[in-house]
């Protein structure tokens, strides 16, 4: 089997999984039957439980879902407390589905792998040791990697079918309203635990600040809530965020980033009440500034800025710049207290962010996305998941989702060190070509040859050479050398979904 | 020509390479670490042993510390390093570059 | 004397040549010069690594339009002669000279420079020279030292060494690099080349430097020293011309091309006569608009 990109697929797994290959970018209008949780009905008593041991015990069985939120980013407790109860109890036999697993997981998920306890793994990514193990073989079953909207499309429809959700928030009361925006460990937006809360049989809150009843604004709300679980820290709160992201000094990302800029600026889309969406990162941060200042010289304001969401965009939200920040998850501290306290700032759900299987995402009204990639084809096919050596490393997040957008920007450098990032065939697709419009390199830009609207407007700005993305690619090889072949073998260790739940790539293990 | 003294060229910045050389080895004999060894580690090798070959050297114990370096930075860092090993640092080989 | 009527030299980059991150990167940041530091930006055990280093970049990399400059060794130092065969045989465009005190300097400079040529197979004459001068016996020289030669494309002022020489040191205002500055500036319009003036290195200080860049501006200089890729842009800013200033070159041009079409020898505007100064001038005020973006190549304005 093949997807449309040219990929081999697996047919023997797409079959026993019954996947089908991707085809197209365009979801179409279907009628959709969603899946409905289980519900154990109650008045709510005796939610609040002290020992993980004892609600683990409760509601965890082999072979189970369990699912977890990433919000806490590399200031989790929660994940590896969880972990390391199931894991110590001999459970088997589980399918983690996390919405992302960040570096402090990996150790733990690596060890729950090795000892036959999680045999099945969905996420948006991966990296560090976990990633080096997987590309290496050590889990059975291929992970299935999600994007944001996908995950949220295949938990609505049961592709995932959440019997635990384990979800750490800052705050909550004994029925189980909670939300992210404060206490010690807060991080803004729960934006992909709303998904869990909503379509889990069994919903557990972690959480270390119990909070007198009735605990409001509530996120999550007490009818959702199964079980409150008090510990003594959720997360570490200089982990969680950055401190101040600060946008970039080194000038070859300044000077992509103005060319960035010098594209939106001079699309057809750079109008009053535009949107767009930016990445986290000293280089995205740089665009945002840029983009700030032609926003000023030009009377323009944006509607809305989505995704994930920092200070700096919060200050142009301050400044009356941008009507409404649409908020899935908080970068930086300056994004999660600005939650609390501006009205402007909307959380928003992982469905409501991205999902292409309901009434209308928030990227379907998206008119301008930044993003980067590790590669990019001649077919402008962008690769977020395996490193230059094959090795997982990456996450798809929102990538696919935000590709959608009207004009999509890939932002990277045309090389970095001895690694092309302009490739004639990716190591893995994650993101088609049909979706990605322009490439922004710090030597010129590429556009996609099907944009010919894109070609006329964008042709003849001072300082910006267009390139084909051939001359692109060619120039890269020259300039490093022709790169031996990765070698893999012919052992599935992932598969790449696309965001309707077809298979798009997938990748196999390294051989060594 | 035999190298007679041990010699070291370049840096372990970014996008260098820092290639040391000394006497001995059976032939050239080149123990390379590169994050970029699967792609390029015998290209990189290649471009070693091809600048030593101008030099007219027939055995030396290389050890290439590889941080991304270009083939045109992998030469000049080996060219440097014989002139150093071979002691003519004043009186360049200017055929080989 | 060096004819400097073609080339724009608002910036020139300072990139330390044992560095190899920098140097395959010192292309793409729009800078009019490149030039490579074998002097004071290396260290004295690496001279010959640097020196080879910049020997690779200057033969295989493209620098796109910008001017490739290498800094050698000065003539005191047991590195300058095996710097200027590989630079020369390399075919960089200007070697410049650290140091700089007499136009005997030069002289001896540029046999060297002819005998490299000739004995690589470069093309005598190809090889420009400028000279920096860092001293008050080199700044007293300055007219002699311009006009010393033929390969001369400029001088320029290096004010750290100069400074030292002078017993001051670098201050806000400038007032101790007065009289270099003019000195520098003079001589080079006597010789009809380039003066650049010397580098800004806090980067922290932008006041400072849009300061310092709008003060040699005035003065007449064509470009500035720089050490980091930031600054290139902030210099072309202060280098170009306002509205008015287009407009008028705008009106000198015209007034050229209708003299020139009606076969006249005699160009006049507004009841005056154009001289050759003036032209000159409309001339180098349309090159850095163009350079700057603002009106395209036919010298119309370009839509904002």
């Amino acid at each position: 089997m093949e997807s449309k990109v040219g990929r081999q697929l697996p047919d023997d797994i797409m079959n026993e999984l019954g996947f089908k290959p991707y085809e197209t970018t365009d979801f179409g209008d279907p009628v959709i039957q969603r899946k409905a949780p289980k519900v154990h009905a109650s008045t709510g008593e005796g939610k609040v439980v002290d020992s993980l041991e004892e609600v683990i015990r409760k509601t965890v069985r082999d072979g189970m879902t369990i699912s977890f939120h990433h919000h806490f980013r590399g200031g989790d407790y929660v994940f590896n407390k969880v972990m390391r109860v199931i894991i110590d109890a001999g459970y088997r036999d589980l399918t983690l589905a996390p919405s992302s697993l960040t570096g402090v997981m990996n150790d733990t998920v690596v060890e729950a792998i090795k000892k036959g306890v999680v045999t099945n793994i969905t996420s948006s990514g991966m990296r560090g040791s976990l990633g080096d193990a997987v590309s290496h073989g050590l889990l059975k079953n291929p992970v299935i990697f999600r994007s944001h909207g996908g995950r949220a499309r295949a938990i609505e429809n049961g592709d995932i079918n959440i019997d635990v959700a384990f979800l750490g928030v800052p705050n909550s009361d004994e029925m189980g309203n909670a939300n992210g925006m404060e206490g010690k460990s807060a991080f803004g937006s729960l934006g992909y635990a709303l998904v869990d809360a909503a379509y889990a049989d069994t919903v557990v809150l972690v959480t270390d600040d119990i909070r007198p009843y009735p605990n409001t604004p509530a996120s999550i709300k007490q009818s959702q809530v199964d079980y409150v679980v008090k510990v003594d820290e959720v997360g570490d709160p200089d982990k969680i965020g950055s401190g101040a992201t600060r946008f970039t000094k080194d000038p070859k990302e300044l000077k992509i980033a103005k060319s960035v800029n010098g594209v939106i600026v001079n699309s057809p889309y750079f109008k009053d009440g535009f949107s767009f969406q930016t990445g986290s990162g000293g280089a995205a941060l740089a665009v945002t500034r840029f983009l700030r200042q032609s926003m000023i010289d030009n009377g323009i304001k944006a509607s809305f800025a989505l995704g994930g969401i920092t200070k700096p965009t919060v200050d142009l939200l301050e400044e009356g710049l941008i009507g409404k920040v649409m908020d899935v998850q908080d970068f930086d501290k300056g994004a999660a207290t600005s939650m609390r306290q501006n009205p402007g700032q909307q959380e928003i759900d992982a469905s409501w962010y991205a999902d292409p299987a309901n009434k209308g995402a928030m990227v379907d009204k998206l008119d301008v996305a930044i993003l980067s990639a590790l590669e990019i084809d001649t077919d402008f096919n962008v690769n977020v998941m395996a490193g230059s050596d094959g090795v997982i490393r990456g996450a798809i997040g929102g990538h696919q989702d935000a590709a959608t957008a009207k004009l999509t920007i890939i932002s990277a450098p045309l090389v970095r060190g001895r690694i092309a990032t302009v490739v004639p065939k990716v190591t893995t697709v994650v993101t088609p070509g049909d979706s990605v419009d322009v490439l922004v390199t710090e030597v010129g830009i590429a556009i996609n040859p099907k944009r010919q609207d894109l070609m006329q407007a964008l042709g003849n700005i001072p300082g910006l050479p267009v390139y084909t993305i051939q001359q692109l690619q060619e120039r890269a090889e020259k300039m490093l050398g022709t790169p031996e072949p990765l070698k893999f073998t012919d052992r599935t260790v992932a598969l790449i979904e696309y965001r309707d739940g077809t298979i798009i790539d997938q990748i196999r293990q390294v051989a060594e | 020509m035999d190298i007679t003294r041990t010699a070291t060229a370049g840096t372990l910045e970014s996008s260098d390479i820092q290639v040391t050389l000394a006497p001995g080895g059976d032939g050239i004999d080149i123990d390379l670490t590169s994050d970029v060894i699967k792609q390029f580690g015998e290209q990189i090798k290649a471009t070693i042993t091809s600048v030593l070959k101008d030099y007219g050297i027939t055995s030396a114990k290389v050890k290439a510390v590889d941080k991304g370096a270009l083939d045109i930075v992998i030469k000049a860092r080996t060219v440097a390093a014989v002139q150093r090993a071979l002691d003519i640092v004043e009186q360049p080989k200017w055929e080989v570059l | 004397m060096a004819e400097n009527g073609e080339k724009l030299r608002r910036t020139m980059m300072f990139v330390p040549g044992n560095n190899p991150a920098m140097i395959k990167d010192a292309g793409i940041y729009g800078a009019d010069s490149i030039m490579f530091d074998l002097e004071d930006g290396v260290s004295l055990d690496q001279k010959d690594a640097a020196r080879y280093l910049v020997y690779e970049a200057l033969t295989n990399i493209d620098y796109g339009k910008a001017e490739l400059v290498v800094r050698i060794n000065g003539d005191d130092t047991p590195f300058y002669e095996n710097d200027i065969k590989a630079m020369v045989k390399a075919g960089v465009e200007v070697i410049r000279l650290p140091k700089v005190e007499s136009a005997e300097m030069m002289y001896r400079l540029e046999q060297k420079v002819e005998a490299a040529e000739r004995q690589f197979g470069r093309p005598v004459g190809s090889t420009k020279l400028m000279a920096a001068l860092e001293s008050a016996e080199g700044v007293l020289h300055a007219e002699e030292i311009a006009k010393s030669s033929d390969r001369m494309i400029g001088i320029a002022l290096s004010a750290e060494d100069y400074t030292t020489d002078m017993k001051t040191h670098r201050y806000p205002d400038g007032q101790e690099l007065l009289f270099a500055r003019n000195m520098v500036v003079h001589a080079a319009r006597a010789a009809k080349i380039a003066a650049f003036d010397t580098v800004f290195s806090n980067m922290n200080d932008p006041e400072g430097f849009y300061r310092e860049t709008r003060l040699i501006h005035q003065l007449g200089f064509d470009g500035k020293s720089l050490i980091n890729p930031r600054q290139i842009e902030m210099v072309n800013e202060v280098f170009t011309p306002t509205h008015d200033e287009i407009s008028n070159a705008q009106n000198v041009m015209a007034a050229i091309k209708k003299a020139k079409a009606q076969g006249s020898g005699v160009i006049s505007m507004n009841g005056k006569m154009v001289d050759r100064p003036v032209a000159l001038r409309a001339e180098r005020v349309m090159k850095l608009a163009k350079a700057a973006h603002i009106i395209d190549e036919e010298g119309n304005y370009l839509g904002k």
